[in-house]
């Protein structure tokens, strides 16, 4: 395998954009930080990926007109992923491994304010006998935290635990939405949303863009002193049905988890659009209680969606930078109630697990 | 909203689109049953019972094919109530989405509970189906489910699966509504032809002048700030001559596209060409815009009516060659 390493991360999150679905306002400052910080141009970037999706915000084809912030003429080498961009990163770094390309930028953008996000997900639902129904997705994952309360395996205080601690974390995260100092007993006294869920267990409504650049062996260095290594890059997905499969655990996350290699591990950044998730979500991959999870304030403090799993490992690649962490984790989530689930390891030593 | 309090400008869009969807074997028994109402299962390889019935067997990928009717009642697994339900789902007061697992199947059906309070839902309680008023030989031939009274008995299922089933397809219906908003760039060339100008914008780096305005240059990636005033007048590069018919046409066919470069823009933009006959519209063609009368102008492209021919000698092929 190839040494790859994340050597460039930016990030914009807003609860609402005043722009367009195509993002091109938020993307052109956003690879202009890209280039301050490897010293890098558009010549030195091999290959473009991105992640988003039309249905969002209604504009046809937005990704094709995203391209105008990179500046295409010449044309560059360029694909896209109708997921979250963390695949797009996987697609990047595979196409690294084939030998073909030594550098990649990766990018997802989306402003799902400009719909109602909760019922433009369920068109992602089996077309026959579930999307019919239009059911929204904050139900759909209220129906596995109930099954999880009720079975035992959390209570509410522990998902308040998150809560708390998410949005107390993400008062230092300047493009976190939701945030501020917040106890376990704020959380509680918040009156019911969607019984068992609280508005505050569901990530809110985000807009945003986000990019990060990879680069293999020595090019790596020559963008950053401490690039942060990729030690594992694994994604599993489950059934779509929902009736298929056990809501309460997470087999997909675990299995990648177990691919990807999580022994050592000090920080973990998982994409948890809902509080209960978290703790699914940690069981399935084994993270020890000693784990710094989320310092950023994760996803349930702004989920940007096709970005807020790209961001889990800017954040986590930031953090190995500034060498807070010697090897993290980050987790990304697409699908419908954690269908699929994708494990990037990091670590500021070069080799795979 | 007054538009010009925002930086940019945005309007209600709606996308509709019907999907057209055939079914497979497995569900075209299971749609045709509940036209009946009748709810079948789908043997698995290991014989647990699954509504709705999967088309193969999520273990051995087998093609399921032997399918059981189940009751039409059964028992809560898991719920969340809908505060605020959404368009188009079953309800339109609150109520509950559940996990349903039915007499005699081994997996649950998601579908709606009508009940009027969180208060009344409680995982393990019956329900039971609230058949549609017209059979659709769709999911929502279940209109929903609704609670079993102590002294109702649950329905017991009737049995009649042999024959062809007649509903072989469903058309899913998908609306939805956005809060369409343009760039800040474009809202500024939009304002612009309400005040009958056109705005343009100038790259810093390569120097060429974008209309309309994109908000990055496509050659070089660098945000494109400088505003620049744009004649009304062009050179048409390149067009077609419309022929073809088509639904909604306001204008008499053959009539012109072009793409008309106007003086000092790098890039040209799509319009109509009226005022001579499609036959004299040629590149290099000299023409004007034509716009509505003041009163009616607004934020929006058809202010100018068409471009017609100024009269004027053609453009040089060499002034336009490079905007192609």
């Amino acid at each position: 395998m190839r040494d790859v390493a994340v050597v460039a991360f930016s990030q914009r999150q807003m609860k609402e954009m005043d722009g367009s679905p195509t993002c091109v306002e938020l993307l052109v400052p956003i690879f202009g930080e890209l280039y301050e910080q490897t010293g890098w141009t558009k010549k030195d970037i091999d290959f473009w990926c991105s992640g988003s999706s039309d249905y969002l915000a209604g504009r046809s084809f937005s990704f094709v007109s995203a391209v105008d912030a990179i500046g295409a003429l010449p044309p560059v080498m360029e694909s896209h992923v109708e997921m979250d961009a963390a695949w797009a990163l996987y697609e990047a770094w595979v196409k690294i491994q084939t030998g073909e390309i030594d550098t990649a930028a990766v990018y997802g953008f989306g402003k799902a304010s400009a719909g109602v996000l909760r019922r433009t997900l369920s068109l992602q639902l089996d077309p026959y006998t579930v999307q019919p129904l239009w059911p929204d997705t904050v139900s759909l994952n209220g129906l596995q935290a109930r099954e999880g309360l009720e079975k035992g395996l959390w209570d509410e205080k522990a998902t308040a635990e998150v809560v708390a601690r998410s949005m107390t974390d993400a008062a230092a995260n300047e493009w976190a939405i939701r945030k501020g100092a917040t106890s376990v007993d704020d959380v509680l006294a918040q009156p019911m949303y969607a019984d068992p869920l609280r508005r505050w267990d569901i990530a809110p409504v985000s807009d945003g863009a986000a990019a990060i650049v990879i680069a293999a062996g020595d090019k790596a260095y020559e963008a950053r002193e401490t690039p942060a290594w990729i030690t594992g890059f694994e994604h599993r997905i489950e059934p779509i049905a929902l009736n298929a499969r056990d809501l309460t655990t997470s087999t997909s996350t675990a299995l990648a988890g177990r691919a990807a290699g999580t022994a050592g591990v000090d920080l973990a950044e998982l994409h948890a659009p809902f509080s209960h998730q978290e703790i699914i979500l940690r069981e399935a991959l084994g993270l020890a209680s000693d784990v710094t999870v989320n310092p950023s304030g994760g996803a349930l403090t702004a989920n940007p969606m096709f970005t807020a799993g790209l961001n889990r490992i800017g954040e986590a690649s930031r953090r190995i930078w500034a060498g807070e962490s010697e090897k993290a984790l980050a987790h990304s989530t697409s699908g419908p109630v954690l269908q699929q689930n994708l494990v990037c390891t990091l670590a500021s030593k070069k080799g795979s697990n | 909203m007054a538009p010009s309090e925002s930086r940019v400008l945005s309007a209600p869009m709606k996308v509709e689109f019907d999907y057209t969807r055939s079914l497979g074997p497995v569900l075209s028994r299971f749609m045709s049953a509940l036209a009946q109402q009748q709810v079948l299962g789908g043997v698995l390889a290991d014989g647990r019972v699954v509504v709705p019935p999967p088309e193969f067997d999520p273990v051995t990928h087998a093609a399921v094919t032997e399918l059981v009717p189940v009751s039409s009642a059964g028992v809560v697994q898991t719920w969340t109530w809908v505060t605020e339900p959404v368009k188009d789902q079953p309800l339109d007061r609150p109520f509950a989405f559940a996990h349903v697992l039915l007499d005699g199947s081994d997996a649950p059906i998601l579908h709606a509970v009508s009940v009027d309070s969180p208060a009344a839902m409680s995982t393990g309680m019956r329900v039971k189906v609230r058949w549609a008023d017209e059979p659709t030989g769709t999911i929502r031939d279940i209109a929903w489910f609704e609670p079993v009274g102590d002294e109702e008995p649950a329905p017991s299922a009737s049995v009649e699966t042999t024959g062809e089933p007649e509903i072989t397809g469903i058309i899913s219906p998908v609306n939805l509504e956005y809060m369409y908003a343009a760039s800040p760039e474009e809202s500024k060339f939009f304002r612009g032809l309400a005040e009958g100008r056109i705005l343009g914008q100038r790259c810093p780096k390569c120097q060429k002048v974008y209309v309309p305005p994109r908000g990055a240059c496509p050659v070089d990636g660098v945000p494109t700030a400088e505003e620049i005033e744009l004649p009304d007048r062009g050179t048409v590069t390149t067009f077609c001559i419309v022929n073809v018919p088509f639904q909604g046409q306001k204008i008499p066919i053959p009539y012109v596209s072009a793409y008309v470069l106007l003086d000092g823009a790098d890039i040209a933009f799509l319009h109509l060409i009226l005022e001579c006959d499609a036959a004299d519209v040629r590149m290099g063609m000299r023409v004007e815009a034509v716009w509505k009368p003041r009163e009616e102008w607004t934020t929006d492209l058809n202010n100018i009516k068409y471009f017609r021919p100024t009269g004027e000698p053609d453009a040089e092929y060499e002034t336009y060659k490079q905007h192609l």
